[in-house]
């Protein structure tokens, strides 16, 4: 009996081979069904529903983005623990995994560090800490958001379900055709990878939309775009681009996807397909993605300089001068990723001057944050110090990109162990920096409790001192002639390299552990770590004047602003109680499963796609549809809080 | 005290890892920092020469870094002015300053990204020796059209000669580099890429694939053995004959299984018995074109046009 | 106005601009599918060019079909706006009409180029531009869709303001796919004959 119309190519052959996969593969689904088990037994199923799963409150979501983003650190974390396991022992003839495998693994890890780390982090932050930035009651869009980070977790669980079942795509994080056509590649890694990162980007593109809006029309009123926090500035530069750049993706991996399962000819190398086309149309997004990620990561840090030096930034006008200047930039540097294409002389030159442009402003934001310091007060808690740590590596990482904007050098590093060391150093150095900052300074509003401080910056040094050992001795690698993407090599005199590099990514690990320790102490300790004030860091913009953790209504008032550190001179001004005839009443939105859903069924049409099981893609689609009509056409989505009922919320928070 | 051991440890690991790394890297070849040809050198200056620029902003950076974040920390009571934001003067020096930095090395950029084009030929009164690339799933083969031979990942070349490779590939993208004489290149299916080195040191240098290809990628290396030109044209005389007795002739039925994805154990040397074997595999992936139209759908993309107006305008001159 | 009204209003507000941001990420999606187009338009792996498949009097009753279509869905809005909820049905009827018979003759194109053996799979030049009118022809599937939704909710509600926001939405989405026609009717069928 032929199955196939049902279960399409889903066989046993699929299920993992090797012992380190097949380990994974037996852990995860048995650590998942532990979890449940747990959740029963503690009959907490009601309260996950109701207050996590069906909520549409931003701060909710965005910790629900940030607990996923620490989930795919530590996974992603422990893949390049082991890619760099595996090069230091590749001498000595242990293998850890196969070829195949570990070309699966740096995929794996590539992909997952941006999509399920980066920009889960990122839109984890900017849930969490921008609609309180600017005074508003939630996202413009509560629903849309519900909708966007469920189709990151439908992302998020396609790319695991791979460990499991079928393999991932072993073409690198952008997964360049031919090798990931069908003639290279015809099983379902890699439409793992396609679908993974498609319905992922999907999310993206509509949170991209939403929190454009969000800054465009949600604003407290009196709050002009040039008194908004600096923060919000860099989050509305990174939308655009999310806007401009995500349907570039969307296009290119749908076009990918009809390649693989409708033989067509886009990328192919016969029939006139053209793979150089898919380079340029995948760094077209991937170039403005890496400012995407960077530019929040600027404006937390923006944010934490001026607050711990308690003075005002330093040269506002010119930093959203820089910010806008590089979103445009960003657009016309893409072909710097391919030099070595054959390009011409004067298509490369253009590409690497336009490339170098970009040091201008973002150097010139360095030297802002450092001003912003010049007689300040500077008080150097963890955030500081991620601070501190970002602006020594990322200079380091910017000095790197230029010799690599410079076409002619990077004929002699492209593509080798310099290029890993160098993204790693802005994107570590840069991103992940800017995010832990963003955790640490951000943690008290959510929560109530502030993070064991000492601990915080136990966290910082350990990343810092294995970034250097993991990264300098990759370097030096490159310039000697080390591919990116090896698992073995024939030179002696790169073992010990590798090996100090392996040690690195250790203490990298080591300082992650730091981070979930100081995160479980600080719960363990969360009544003598309480934040009473619901300002405990002396704050200057909005979020901080209302109670820790932030009522899920945000403001009982709206605040009218009149200047930038709106909260910083209210308070020099002496805070007034508010009245009872100030309140008013407010609608908020009711919770719904419908983004729950529409999440599953987007992530079944993926899983269709991958496994050819067609019936499924259809039906799912169907009831994508369905559920967008319902709920385009429900005008019953909200319920008011009356002005009383606000009014003693409020007295409780605040007493 | 404890403040002070804060500060000191810096400089101290700092210290360690320089100390390490020197361990380590005694008497190691460093490719890239130690060429072995012209194009390579060039580059290293340029390296050096970008580096040295960039430390014109780096110093000054880490420098006011450290000492601000030092004399304005929190119980210092040094000056505090919260309220000041901005200075012209000062904001017109660190947007002036990368400014005049970044025209430098455009201009830099420029000629450089032009005198060291991996398609510019290579000034010298030697005519230069051609060398066709073909990247396969995962090995290169090396044709020397004018001497009829071939190679698999062995590539014997003359000193003090400009080499001419075109590459192509049988295989997905895969990039053609010898870090010790400059520039890597990609090949790629259905067309030809250009590159010009020159080796001006005898000895033997590591060659490597850069791009992921597939399984093998990572064991896809070679040897680029430079010798003396008088070795060189007796190998040229001497490897057909050799090639002939072993009976090794690189044609159809050769390459065809030569192309099967897998590795070799060693190097190998053919007589080339198919003079055209190169432009067949080019043109492999080319036939499909436009049936209508004179140039390929290839040559439509943008980041090759350049090179071929480039071409043409040579043909008209 | 009451604070409720208020709400209301800009939430129409934000859910207007947020419409026309959306629209400018599809604007993104099809200028990839575009540039692809224009690229790869002349790989047609010794198959059809472009001159010798398509017919341009089809295409141009195509054309007539959409842009009627997008006028009667403009008078429907009207309709909407004045409050005449049987002539409103009545245009938006015609409108969806109008897009049926469009798809209909879209994929009666597709179907009669796959019988020949001229399907997306045969080349690169193929599968171009059955991606880019097919995409199209998907957003207009769903605008059907929309319409037959948008239908049953005014049949069900009324004229009302709620259905006069989301009416707007919908003739926006509308226009726009008449818009991104009218590029696909230059770029692919009339520039593909002429050259």
């Amino acid at each position: 009996m032929d199955w196939s119309w049902l279960i399409g190519r889903l066989s046993p052959e699929y299920l993992p081979k090797d012992p380190v996969t097949l380990g994974a593969a037996i852990g995860m689904p048995i650590a998942i069904i532990g979890i449940l088990l747990a959740i029963t037994y503690f009959k907490k199923w009601s309260y996950i529903w109701n207050e996590w799963v069906t909520t549409l409150d931003a701060k909710k979501i965005g910790i629900m983005y940030m607990g996923i983003a620490i989930l795919m650190l530590l996974r992603g974390g422990a893949d390049a623990l082991m890619l760099r396991a595996q090069t230091a022992l590749a001498q000595t003839g242990i293998e850890l995994f196969n070829t195949q495998t570990f070309q699966e693994v740096f995929t794996a890890h590539g992909s997952i560090m941006i999509f399920f780390v980066g920009m889960g982090a990122m839109f984890g932050l900017i849930n969490m800490a921008l609609p309180l930035m600017l005074g508003a009651r939630d996202v413009a869009y509560p629903f849309l958001n519900s909708v966007s980070f469920w189709l990151f977790f439908a992302g998020m669980v396609i790319i695991n379900a791979s460990l499991v079942f079928g393999g991932f795509s072993n073409g690198g994080w952008l997964g360049y055709p031919p090798l990931t056509g069908l003639e290279y590649n015809p099983g379902p890694g890699v439409d793992y990878w396609i679908w993974a990162l498609q319905i992922a980007g999907i999310g993206s593109l509509l949170s991209g939309i939403n929190f454009t809006v969000t800054i465009l029309k949600n604003r407290a009123p009196g709050m002009t775009l040039m008194k908004m926090p600096i923060f919000a500035w860099s989050v509305l530069v990174a939308m655009v681009l999310v806007m401009l750049a995500f349907p570039v993706l969307t296009a290119t991996l749908g076009m990918l996807a009809l390649d693989r399962v409708a033989g067509m000819h886009f990328f192919t190398s016969d029939a006139g397909g053209n793979p150089m086309m898919y380079i340029n149309l995948i760094w077209a997004w991937g170039h403005p993605e890496v400012y995407i990620l960077v530019l929040p990561a600027f404006g937390i840090f923006s944010e934490i300089v001026a607050t711990f030096a308690r003075k005002r930034l330093f040269g506002y006008t010119t930093m959203v001068a820089a910010l806008i200047a590089i979103m445009f930039l960003s657009f016309v540097v893409w072909q710097h990723h391919f030099f070595t294409m054959g390009a011409g002389a004067n298509v490369n030159a253009f590409f690497g001057i336009m490339t170098m442009i970009i040091a201008i402003p973002t150097g010139v934001k360095l030297f802002n944050w450092i001003f912003t310091m010049y007689k300040g007060r500077t008080k150097f808690t963890a955030p500081m110090i991620w601070f501190m740590c970002f602006a020594v590596t990322f200079t380091i990482g910017g000095v790197t990109g230029v010799l690599m904007a410079v076409p002619a050098l990077d004929f002699q590093v492209h593509n080798t162990m310099f290029l890993v060391a160098h993204f790693h150093n802005v994107i570590i150095g840069g991103v992940l920096f800017g995010y832990f900052a963003g955790i640490y300074y951000w943690w008290p509003k959510l929560f109530g409790f502030t993070l064991h401080d000492g601990l915080g910056k136990l966290s910082a040094y350990a990343w810092q001192v294995g970034f250097i050992l993991a990264f300098i001795p990759l370097y030096i690698l490159g310039l000697m002639g080390a591919a990116r993407r090896i698992n073995t090599y024939d030179d002696p005199s790169w073992v010990p390299l590798f090996i100090v590099s392996g040690v690195g990514v250790g203490v990298i690990g080591i300082g992650a552990g730091l981070m979930i320790l100081s995160m479980v102490y600080s719960i363990w300790k969360r009544k003598k770590l309480a934040d009473t004030t619901g300002d405990p860091w002396d704050g200057r913009t909005l979020e901080w004047s209302v109670p820790s953790p932030a009522p899920f209504y945000n403001f009982a008032i709206t605040p009218t602003v009149t200047r930038r550190d709106e909260w910083w001179y209210r308070k020099k001004d002496g805070v007034a109680q508010p009245k009872r005839e100030d309140y008013k009443d407010i609608e908020l939105p009711k919770n719904t499963a419908e983004g729950v859903y529409i999440a599953i069924a987007t992530g079944m049409i993926g899983f269709g796609f991958i496994w050819h099981i067609w019936w499924m893609v259809a039906v799912a689609l169907i009831v994508v549809i369905a559920f967008v009509i319902r709920r385009s056409f429900n005008d019953d989505t909200e319920y008011t809080i009356t002005a009383d009922e606000l009014y003693q919320l409020d007295r409780k928070a605040r007493a | 005290m404890k403040r002070f051991l804060n500060a000191s440890l810096i400089p101290l690991g700092l210290g360690g890892f320089v100390l390490l790394m020197w361990l380590i890297l005694r008497g190691v070849t460093i490719d890239v920092l130690m060429p072995s040809g012209k194009i390579a050198v060039e580059q290293l200056k340029l390296l050096y020469f970008t580096l040295a620029l960039s430390l014109l902003v780096v110093v000054p950076v880490f420098t006011m870094l450290g000492l601000f974040a030092f004399r304005y920390r929190e119980g210092r009571n040094n000056e505090y002015k919260p309220e000041w934001d901005g200075s012209t003067k000062l904001e017109v020096l660190w947007w002036g300053i990368p400014i005049v930095i970044i025209a430098v090395l455009s201009v830099v950029t420029w000629q450089t990204s032009h005198s060291l084009d991996p398609y510019r030929s290579i000034d010298s009164e030697k005519k230069a020796l051609e060398v066709q690339v073909v990247a396969l799933q995962w090995k290169w083969l090396f044709i020397y059209p004018e001497y009829n031979l071939a190679t698999v990942n062995d590539l014997p070349l003359p000193v003090d000669r400009p080499v001419h490779f075109t590459l192509a590939a049988d295989a997905p993208m895969s990039a053609f580099w010898i870090p010790s004489l400059g520039s890597q290149v990609y090949s790629m299916n259905g067309m030809s890429s250009e590159l010009n080195l020159i080796a001006n040191k005898v000895g033997e240098y590591d060659g490597y694939n850069t791009n992921i290809n597939g399984e093998g990628y990572a064991k896809m290396n070679f040897k680029a053995r430079v010798m003396p030109e008088v070795d060189f044209t007796s190998w040229t005389i001497t490897a057909p004959e050799k090639a002939d007795t072993a009976g090794k002739h690189m044609n159809e039925a050769t390459y065809t299984t030569l192309a099967k994805p897998g590795l070799i154990k060693t190097p190998e040397t053919y007589r080339l018995a198919a003079p055209d074997l190169y432009d067949t595999i080019v043109a492999k992936y080319m036939s499909h074109g436009g049936a209508s139209n004179d140039a390929s759908p290839k040559k439509h993309d943008m980041t090759n046009m350049d090179h071929n107006t480039n071409k043409n305008e040579e043909h008209t001159h | 106005m009451t604070s409720h009204a208020a709400h209301l209003k800009e939430k129409a507000e934000k859910a207007s601009l947020g419409f026309w941001l959306y629209l400018m990420t599809d604007i993104m999606v099809f200028a990839s599918l575009f540039a692809t187009y224009v690229i790869l338009r002349n790989g047609t792996n010794g198959g059809p060019a472009s001159q010798d498949i398509f017919n341009l009097e089809f295409v141009m009753v195509e054309t007539f079909l959409l842009l009627v279509s997008s006028f009667t869905s403009g008078l429907a809005y009207l309709a909407v706006r004045r409050g005449l909820k049987r002539r409103a049905l009545v245009l938006l009827g015609t409108t969806i009409a109008l897009g049926i018979g469009f798809l209909t003759l879209e994929l009666y194109e597709f179907g009669e180029l796959i019988l020949a053996g001229h399907g997306p799979a045969h080349s690169a030049f193929l599968s171009a531009f059955f991606t880019l009118v097919g995409t199209h022809g998907l957003h207009i599937l769903i605008g059907i869709i929309w319409a037959i939704a948008l239908g049953d909710y005014i049949s069900k509600h009324g004229t009302s303001p709620d259905a006069l926001r989301k009416f707007s939405l919908f003739v926006v989405f509308w226009h726009f796919l008449d818009l991104v026609w009218i590029f696909i009717f230059t770029i692919v069928y009339l520039l593909g004959i002429i050259s």
